[in-house]
């Protein structure tokens, strides 16, 4: 598969009144032509930042890119002017967001929004990106497109305004399109339709797709590969089976266990991963983890984990792939903490 | 388990009104009972009315019409010693660890006010009280003098557990008491919550949108529509034999972290929105996205009735 973006050793950082913090401190991955992945983890885990650091949309005076490239079609995104990369938002790279009522304009008509891209971008007439805007709208799901151009932003359900972003974040056929939490304040019927509307359109236009996200049913409905991310970096990564079927970092395996299963057991108690997520201010000198792994060795708190390839495309961060490490049953059983 | 309800809701309607002659029915003769030592799950999406119901039980609204009753008690009408044993029997978690926990108070206060309030346990007694309590929940005697914003949101949600537990009550409500919280943390609450309703003999009324949590922490589930109660049974049997439409494309429509079980899934998807509530359907207020609607469920509203033991369903296929 051909290559669209590689992300090399991301590093962000931001400046805030108790100092500097590092939100993304090293994250790499690839996405291929055509391709879904997706990057979970829990807040603070800087999946959020290292979407936007793509877009650029992290104001300079807040936070920086302090580390690493960002390559895409010949470029490093990381390096490129503001005027270039206002040139790629939305063209080639486009973004959506949890929130579209905090995302869009609400005083302006959906139709001048949707048009708004076309015409600074492929500089055509009003007439044609009308066109081009009606279209987009039925390709999303949504009904007389024509008419409801002229719509505002509050004449719009939760599910059909997620839509409308899409529609804008579409209309210019990016290569690439980064969703950020898109279905987290969607009911789950809604959601349902939505996550329907992504493989619709991916299935249409061939856009790859990064989809951000901490709920893994929705990671393992849609993603063809998996990126989990924990204090700022990637843990594990690999095809989505792989991810699901064969987790080997702890707080993958930790994650799959804490949530309950709909066809599960109620009798058997959830796996709950102890403790919270470590201060970013301070980062451990090890591994980001280490505190709150029940398989911590000396070594996991006092040196970060070197990246191991297990198989093809399977990479996982941590001490226990070691070889002088003492191995674990995958079908161990994790003990219950509190 | 002993069938004995300690919660009694009777045809329990909530309309608010919106001004220039608009109404909103948030709940519409809603009626079930929660028995002793049980967790009752109410699901349902955003506007459904589940919260409306629940904070409706416990009084903190007045009721347009029918009534609650908490073991013999009128929980609306109760006043003066009726009313005190009721504040102490029924207590409430929140959603929100943040908003919820007075961010001027150190824990110590926020614990025991509820003590104060009743006049239970006097000064030392107290202070070894919220100790108890702080242990129970699995933070520490050196967390009672510190304050709401130096805690996580997880531990936070532990101090919300230990403030309704404070006075001793019977029943707790829980309204969305882990949907702010990380999945990681969130498997801690819940196991916390199990763990306390079996050594303290506790009733959970568990309000959440989360299927597969409300799922694994209820013994019965009622889901919820537009205001409406349309199915309740018991957890497994809802999961493995759901009757209402609502239920079955809810279900459906609730992804699974297993990427083949995914791939292979059928999944049936309802189309469009909820209507508004201002406005609602005729007759059924499923029908609008109901993939069997018929004509009847324009014309009426479908009657709450027992299908099968203990399994409720308000639907006219099964009239």
């Amino acid at each position: 598969m051909e290559k669209l973006l590689e992300v090399d050793g991301l590093q962000v950082a931001f400046k805030t009144h108790g100092g500097p913090i590092q939100a993304v401190r090293g994250v790499s991955f690839t996405l291929h032509k055509g391709e879904t992945i997706a990057i979970v983890g829990e807040s603070g885990c800087g999946k959020s930042v290292t979407a936007k650091s793509i877009m650029r949309l992290i104001p300079e005076h807040i936070g920086k890119i302090v580390g690493g490239k960002m390559l895409f079609q010949g470029k490093d995104l990381a390096q490129l002017p503001e005027k270039e990369m206002r040139e790629m938002r939305g063209s080639q790279i486009s973004m959506i967001f949890q929130d579209a009522m905090t995302s869009l304009n609400p005083t302006i008509s959906i139709g001048e929004q949707i048009m708004e891209g076309i015409i600074r971008h492929q500089k055509v007439p009003r007439s044609e990106a009308k066109r081009q805007a009606t279209e987009i709208l039925q390709l999303v799901g949504i009904a007389n497109p024509e008419s409801r151009l002229k719509q505002y932003l509050h004449q719009f359900s939760g599910g059909m305004r997620q839509r409308i972003m899409i529609a804008i974040a579409l209309v210019c056929k990016p290569a690439i399109l980064i969703a950020d939490e898109p279905t987290t304040a969607l009911d789950v019927t809604i959601q349902a339709q939505i996550i329907e509307l992504f493989q619709t359109i991916q299935r249409k236009t061939g856009v790859s797709i990064i989809m951000i996200t901490h709920d893994l049913g929705v990671v393992a409905k849609i993603a063809d590969r998996v990126n989990v991310m924990y204090a700022g970096k990637v843990v594990e990564s690999g095809p989505v089976r792989e991810i699901f079927y064969n987790p080997q970092h702890p707080y993958t395996k930790g994650l799959l266990s804490s949530m309950p299963r709909l066809d599960a057991d109620r009798n058997i108690p959830l796996s709950p991963i102890p403790g919270t997520p470590p201060d970013l201010f301070a980062p451990p000198a090890g591994c980001a983890f280490a505190a709150r792994c029940e398989y911590a060795l000396e070594v996991c708190r006092a040196h970060q984990p070197e990246e191991t390839q297990l198989g093809s495309k399977h990479v996982v961060s941590c001490w226990l792939q070691d070889p002088r490490a003492k191995k674990l049953t995958t079908a161990q059983q994790s003990p219950t903490g509190t | 388990m002993q069938k004995k309800p300690l919660v009694q809701v009777k045809n329990l309607t909530k309309t608010f009104h919106l001004g220039k002659g608009m109404s909103l029915k948030a709940a519409d003769q809603v009626s079930f009972e929660i028995y002793e030592g049980e967790t009752l799950g109410l699901v349902g999406e955003s506007g459904c009315g589940k919260s409306t119901t629940g904070r409706t039980i416990i009084g903190l609204y007045q009721p347009t019409s029918g009534e609650v009753i908490f073991d013999g008690l009128n929980v609306h009408q109760a006043s003066g010693q009726e009313r005190s044993k009721l504040t102490r029997n029924m207590q409430m978690i929140f959603q929100d660890p943040y908003a919820s926990l007075n961010p001027r108070m150190n824990i110590s206060e926020i614990i025991s006010e509820g003590m104060a309030l009743n006049g239970l346990y006097k000064g030392k007694e107290r202070a070894e009280r919220v100790i108890e309590l702080l242990e129970m929940v699995g933070l520490q005697k050196e967390h009672a003098h510190r304050f709401p914003h130096e805690f996580s949101g997880g531990q936070r949600q532990r101090i919300g557990i230990a403030r309704a537990l404070a006075v001793n009550p019977r029943f707790i409500i829980a309204d969305e008491p882990i949907s702010a919280l990380d999945v990681s943390v969130q498997a801690q609450v819940v196991n916390l919550m199990k763990n306390l309703q079996r050594e303290q003999k506790l009733t959970y009324l568990f309000i959440a949108h989360d299927l597969a949590m409300v799922k694994h922490i209820s013994d019965r589930i009622g889901v919820m529509y537009l205001g409406n109660l349309v199915e309740m049974t018991e957890s497994e049997q809802l999961y493995e034999k759901p009757l209402h439409p609502y239920t079955q494309a809810l279900l459906s429509a609730i992804p699974v972290p297993d990427p083949d079980l995914e791939k292979s899934r059928e999944r049936m998807i309802i189309e469009g929105d909820v209507p508004s509530p201002i406005d609602p359907p005729s007759g059924c207020v499923f029908r609008t996205r109901c993939p069997v609607a018929k004509e009847v469920c324009a014309q009426q509203k479908p009657a709450w009735q027992e299908v099968e033991k203990n399994h409720f369903v308000a639907c006219h296929i099964y009239q």
